[in-house]
């Protein structure tokens, strides 16, 4: 069998930044693999080396930039990686998950995946939709915040543990083909080794437009578009310690001793 | 078409907290469209939940009764259905592990554009617009919803929760279930372990985040806790990595906790861990990062270095 991972690529904001015009300048973000698609694509890697797959497959849909996280999931043991842009996905259109949904669709539908594993959610916009969302758009099941699964090939099934609030497990059974969106926690991601990060520097990246997918400029037009971005409001009411390490510790101290946790 | 519809959470015969909040700013929001705010709870005691559904805002609650629990499918088909008689301007969810579980969907089949993870949402000429956290909560951004209707996903504890007792008619909602659809199975339900510690007992709790940076660097926590006596709490990061048993797990999908002190160590304040310690008397935060959101709910910011400043607090404290 074989399994897709979808993976994207996040941006983090330095710990100085500053918003201008709006928006973070590109110099205070640094860009990487999220999070928990690393412990989808673990998932995927582990059951290939243990025999339940042959193959793994990762689509990423990002600009030429993103080439470079690919090659880390590569690094990481995807067999091959599919990336999906065109100018047509630059500003809003992302924003909206049904078009990334319908972007992917058609490179699953291509592949023929028994499983796709997404991230539950994208460590920068925090949609958290995106799994569920190709999967309803392919017709297929799916099982969202998954902590543990096991596949059960003869009766075409799987079997998940999904991660429900307060300390909950829901256990449910899908039918094959699914879609699981994958908690953090649920394996221990490996890291890139220097000869692996070598070979996937020369691995070939499948690279597919819009067009190419068969999703046409009117699906990409914009439903929402993202205003401004701003700081949040202070709460106001947050006493800020100035001082050095020493003086910071004594204001601990203090406030410890006032509210009867610590003896004096 | 200007109704807002409300679908609620319950779990085990209980409804969740964060469904009141969805009244609160479904009423809201129905004010402003000028409409109405209908509330929809699906399976389970469909009456029972009904009943603590009729407050202030609410004109017309619908009980769907299919299903003991939730089932995604059987949601998916709910909602659908639903929407399809009501026409509402917005459908409105809590964003919780169960909705994003099928509210994807809902928007899929309806084609719908969706906002999730919302803290703010009003109506302007341009649209729905909505506030929204990104970049773990560091910055946020407001996403406007050009189309009407539309799907919105609430996050818990951005809204107060609905209260009064009003006197809102109550209707059977009754529509054919498509069973050959209904393809996922839900076998039952697990409480993770009791582990070794109880975290929510804890007067004093001393929270500590992916700041630490390495598992041998906990022992400047352990000495502080040991001379302070205070119980040692985990963000999920430190638990996904098997450095702490998932007892310790403080969050929303740990423990929420109550202490009189909580010390948050090297914690960002990511949305899932703040809505496990809201209830803390007095939040102290020490981060290297000025725009870490966990200042945002601390009572005392201290912006340092935990390696010098813990230490230091240990030393004075002996």
């Amino acid at each position: 069998m074989k399994i897709l991972v979808t993976f994207a690529e996040v941006a983090a904001v330095a710990d100085n930044f500053e918003i201008e015009d709006g928006a973070v300048a590109d110099r205070y973000l640094e860009y990487d693999l999220n999070e928990w698609d690393e412990y989808a694509l673990e998932a995927a890697v582990s059951l290939r080396e243990e025999g339940i797959a042959e193959e793994v497959v990762t689509v990423t849909i990002g600009p030429e930039r993103s080439a470079d996280t690919i090659r880390m999931a590569l690094a990481k043991g995807a067999d091959r990686a599919i990336r999906i842009w065109g100018d047509d996905l630059e500003g809003d259109p992302l924003e909206d998950v049904s078009t990334r949904a319908a972007l992917m669709a058609p490179v699953v539908e291509a592949e023929a995946p028994t499983l796709v594993l997404s991230g539950v959610q994208a460590a920068d916009d925090g949609y958290g939709s995106t799994g569920v969302s190709l999967a309803r758009t392919l017709g297929w099941q799916w099982g969202a915040v998954v902590n543990d699964f096991t596949l059960d090939r003869e009766a075409d099934s799987v079997r998940v543990r999904r991660e429900l609030e307060g300390g909950i497990e829901e256990l449910t059974t899908l039918s094959l083909p699914a879609v699981l969106t994958i908690q953090t926690g649920i394996n221990d991601p490996r890291y890139a080794s220097l000869r692996g990060l070598q070979e996937a520097q020369k691995q070939e990246i499948d690279v597919q437009t819009p067009a190419e997918l068969g999703v046409g400029a009117d699906r990409l037009e914009p439903r929402l578009e993202r205003g401004e971005l701003t700081e949040p409001p202070s709460r106001g009411d947050t006493e800020y310690v100035e001082g050095d390490p020493p003086e910071q510790a004594t204001a601990i101290a203090e406030q410890l001793i006032e509210s009867g946790v610590v003896q004096e | 078409m200007s109704d807002v519809l409300a679908v609620v959470e319950h779990r085990r015969g209980e409804l969740r907290d964060v469904s009141l909040e969805l009244i609160e700013a479904g009423a809201d929001l129905a004010a402003e469209l000028d409409g109405e705010l209908h509330v929809a709870v699906i399976g389970g005691n469909v009456e029972a939940i009904a009943d603590r559904l009729n407050r202030d805002g609410v004109d017309v609650i619908h009980t769907i009764a299919d299903g003991a629990e939730f089932n995604h499918d059987v949601y998916v088909q709910a909602v659908r259905a639903l929407y399809e008689t009501l026409e509402p301007a917005v459908v409105l969810a809590p964003h919780t592990v169960n909705a994003l579980d099928y509210v994807p969907a809902v928007a899929v089949d309806l084609d719908l554009p969706l906002v999730t993870d919302v803290i703010d949402v009003e109506v302007t000429e341009a649209g729905l617009r909505t506030t929204r956290g990104l970049y773990e909560s560091k910055i946020e951004a407001t996403v406007t919803v050009t189309e009407r209707p539309c799907v919105v996903t609430l996050r818990p504890g951005e809204w107060a929760r609905a209260g009064g007792v009003s006197s809102v008619p109550v209707e059977a909602f009754e529509f054919e279930i498509e069973e050959s659809a209904v393809d996922s199975h839900v076998e039952g339900f697990e409480e993770a372990g009791a582990g070794d510690v109880d975290v929510t007992a804890a007067d004093f709790l001393i929270g500590v985040g992916r700041g630490i940076g390495e598992e041998a660097n906990l022992s400047v926590i352990e000495d502080l806790a040991e001379v302070t006596d205070a119980t040692i709490a985990a963000s999920r990061p430190l638990v996904d990595n098997g450095w702490f048993d998932t007892s310790r797990q403080v969050g929303q999908s740990g423990k929420t906790v109550s202490p009189d002190v909580y010390l948050a160590v090297g914690i960002s304040g990511a949305v899932q861990h703040v809505a496990g310690i809201k209830g803390a008397n007095t939040i102290i935060a020490v981060n290297t990062d000025p725009h870490a959101p966990i200042f945002d709910i601390a009572d005392q910011a201290i912006v340092g270095d935990l390696f010098e400043v813990i230490p230091e607090l240990t030393d004075q404290l002996r």
